[in-house]
């Protein structure tokens, strides 16, 4: 069990929760954020910027502090 | 009049099937309770005269953002025909949820599946007709961009709108969106038996190009370049269009309006030539650099870069408030302020749009360019002009980070930095110009009546009282001028360059030529007579001022109309104002001081 904040690049996920409140689960959620799903992480910008993800056919950014609030379970 | 609402998720090419279908015969509607600009048109469907008016994209019907707020409140408003529901194909594993979300408030409602064309280069195959069965509702795949299978839904759309269907009262449809119902089993069911998917079809194209334009290491210098690329283009093709155009607009001038008003009153001469004429051509000659700036700017929107430019840059602008688009619009900005606020609408958050609009008019624009390159070469040497230019380009990026870090806290955005990346795309010729268009369109309707009224109002006060040199100390100007030298005495500028500065109020394109007027000289006289009267310290001095105060008319009506707000166009005039004395002051009380 991690969250989606410490996979590296390359490495994948299944989404096991979302801790977020209301609004953004519901962004994460309509963006294709859903439990069970799975997840990789294609890259991230230096300097602990924004994680690039990919979750089916729909590539993602999203800031670490946002990541950090999805776990996953390894696949 | 049957009302039908176009309807979608972001990046779903909506806006420009709505382009398509609307023909480039849209306005901007008003409709009560909505604070963001609607677009509708009138459209011919099925017999009927339709209207047909393009909602703001959304990700969920029962979001937070304030996009889906205007939908939800338009829905429960306003009775509606037709819902016409726009989705990705390609996406549509996870997009059906709006469809499934817009189904349950029993309106009559069709779907198109758009972007059919990268659909089925990616492999993903869509049995229409077992998902309308399992959704009740006709489906049609689209391509907005090529007009593949429109002729089709507009034969739908009208024959859903010609059988009588019962409408859900608005009042309904209010009471219908506060459920929330579990849709994701439905979603799955139905995506599961209507699409086959390969599993891995993320286009390999796009993954390459990726690997290069958003390398840890390259991809913000590949960034910058291509930025300067776009730049030098506009300027290297604008340039030579907005001189013909001046050619123009002056031939035009001294062959047929001259001799044309010859016999009128010499004050209605005048007033027509120097003030109204002048007025539009200025605008005018905005016109060929303005198409530019939309053309590249839907370019490069439609591409797909700009969400890899937010990517590589979020991580310095989130320092200051800002996010990675901030950036982008900077930019745009240092072309003209005007295209890249209302460049800004990418953005979802109102108070970070806000942001971004305050220091955007910071940006260095070509217009004020113009007056550094003559300022410079009327009162530096030849091998000092580059250093003053970069110099002027650098206090640009300071004074936009030092606004951005002081406001950032009234301006706190609450929205996370969540953005999709499209795969690229090529834009076609007829997109990029039905976008490039629609905006000219607006840019001018607003211009023309700010720039009439200011330049009439300039002419006026630089006439008036009529038995005095025009422009002189007597007139209305002068004792303007007079009246503001105790606040300007103390930062180097004198009398004739605060009229210059009142003149560069309503665009900087002016301050020259006004300067001409002030001194009754042009050409190397003028330039000649300026390096008598100020030495470079005044000169550097008005520079910072020009550099920093509110760039012209047409950027305060722009602020005015996106932001709909009088108060924060104020709070963006107060402040530049009020920035530009600080930093003059300082700057010429220091330099005095030392001396120099």
């Amino acid at each position: 069990m991690t969250v989606l904040s410490n996979l590296s690049p390359g490495q994948l996920g299944t989404i096991h929760a979302i801790h977020a409140e209301q609004a953004l689960y519901q962004r994460l959620n309509a963006l294709g954020f859903r439990i069970g799903k799975q997840i990789t992480l294609i890259r991230r910008a230096n300097f602990n910027g924004p994680l690039h993800v990919r979750i089916g056919g729909t590539d993602i950014i999203l800031r670490e502090i946002e990541a950090q609030r999805i776990q996953l379970q390894a696949v | 009049m049957k009302r039908i609402a176009l309807l979608g998720m972001p990046n779903t090419g909506k806006s420009t099937l709505f382009n398509r279908l609307s023909g480039a015969s849209a306005r901007v509607g008003n409709w009560p309770g909505i604070t963001v600009d609607l677009m509708s048109a009138k459209v011919l469907m099925g017999g009927h005269i339709a209207e047909l008016i393009d909602l703001p994209g959304l990700y969920d019907l029962h979001g937070f953002s304030d996009d889906e707020q205007v939908v939800r409140h338009f829905l429960s408003h306003h009775a509606v025909d037709l819902v016409m529901i726009v989705l990705n194909s390609s996406q549509i594993d996870r997009q059906l949820s709006l469809a499934l979300q817009i189904k349950q408030l029993g309106l009559p409602t069709m779907l198109l599946l758009n972007m059919q064309d990268e659909a089925k280069r990616a492999g993903i195959t869509i049995d229409t007709e077992a998902m309308a069965g399992a959704l009740g509702f006709p489906v049609q795949t689209i391509s907005a961009k090529y007009g593949d299978g429109c002729p089709q839904a507009l034969q739908l759309a009208g024959q859903v709108l010609n059988n009588p269907a019962t409408i859900t009262a608005p009042q309904d449809i209010a009471k219908l969106l506060e459920v929330d119902s579990q849709i994701e089993q439905t979603m799955h069911d139905i995506v599961q038996h209507t699409v086959q998917m390969p599993i891995k079809f993320n286009d390999e194209t796009t993954d390459q190009i990726d690997r290069v334009l958003l390398h840890p290491w390259l991809g913000l210098p590949l960034f910058f370049l291509a930025m300067f690329l776009l730049f030098q283009f506009i300027f290297t093709v604008g340039a030579p269009l907005q001189d013909g155009m001046a050619w123009i607009l002056d031939t035009f001038r001294t062959e047929a309006l001259e001799p044309m008003l010859a016999n009128i009153p010499a004050w209605l001469n005048g007033l027509l030539l120097d003030g109204i004429y002048n007025g539009i051509g200025t605008v005018a000659a905005f016109v060929p650099i303005i198409v530019l700036f939309f053309l590249v700017m839907s370019m490069v929107e439609d591409s797909g870069y700009l969400s890899r430019a937010a990517f590589l840059m979020d991580t310095l602008m989130a320092k200051m408030g800002l996010d990675g688009r901030g950036f982008v619009m900077i930019l745009m900005g240092f072309g003209c302020n005007v295209p890249a606020l209302m460049g800004t609408r990418v953005m979802r958050s109102r108070p970070m749009r806000l942001l971004t609009m305050l220091v955007i008019p910071l940006s260095l624009c070509s217009a004020r360019l113009q007056v550094f390159l003559f300022m410079i070469a009327t009162l530096f040497a030849a091998n000092q002009a580059a250093f003053i230019m970069f110099a002027l380009y650098m206090m640009s990026f300071f004074t936009i980070f030092l606004t951005a870090i002081l406001f950032k806290q009234q301006y706190k955005s609450t929205e996370p930095f969540i953005l999709e990346l499209p795969p690229y795309r090529f834009p076609t010729p007829r997109q990029i110009w039905l976008r490039g268009w629609q905006e000219v369109k607006h840019f001018l309707n607003r211009a023309t009546k700010f720039i009439v009224i200011g330049v009439v109002l300039v002419w006026a006060m630089t006439h008036y009282p009529t038995d005095v040199a025009p422009a002189s100390a007597a007139t209305i100007a002068g004792q303007i001028g007079q009246f503001f030298a105790p606040v300007l005495d103390p930062i180097g500028i004198d009398t004739q360059l605060a009229i210059a500065l009142i003149f560069g109020f309503v665009a900087k394109e002016i301050v020259v030529g006004a300067l001409a007027v002030i001194y009754g000289l042009q050409g190397d006289a003028l330039s000649q007579q300026i390096a008598m009267n100020i030495d470079w310290v005044q000169g550097m001095s008005f520079m910072l001022f020009t550099l920093i105060y509110t760039p012209c008319l047409s950027t305060i009506a722009t602020m005015k109309s996106e932001s709909k707000s009088s108060v924060f166009m104020w709070v963006s005039i107060v402040w530049s104002l009020a920035l530009a004395w600080v930093i003059s002051f300082a700057f010429y009380q220091t330099a005095r001081a030392l001396g120099l």
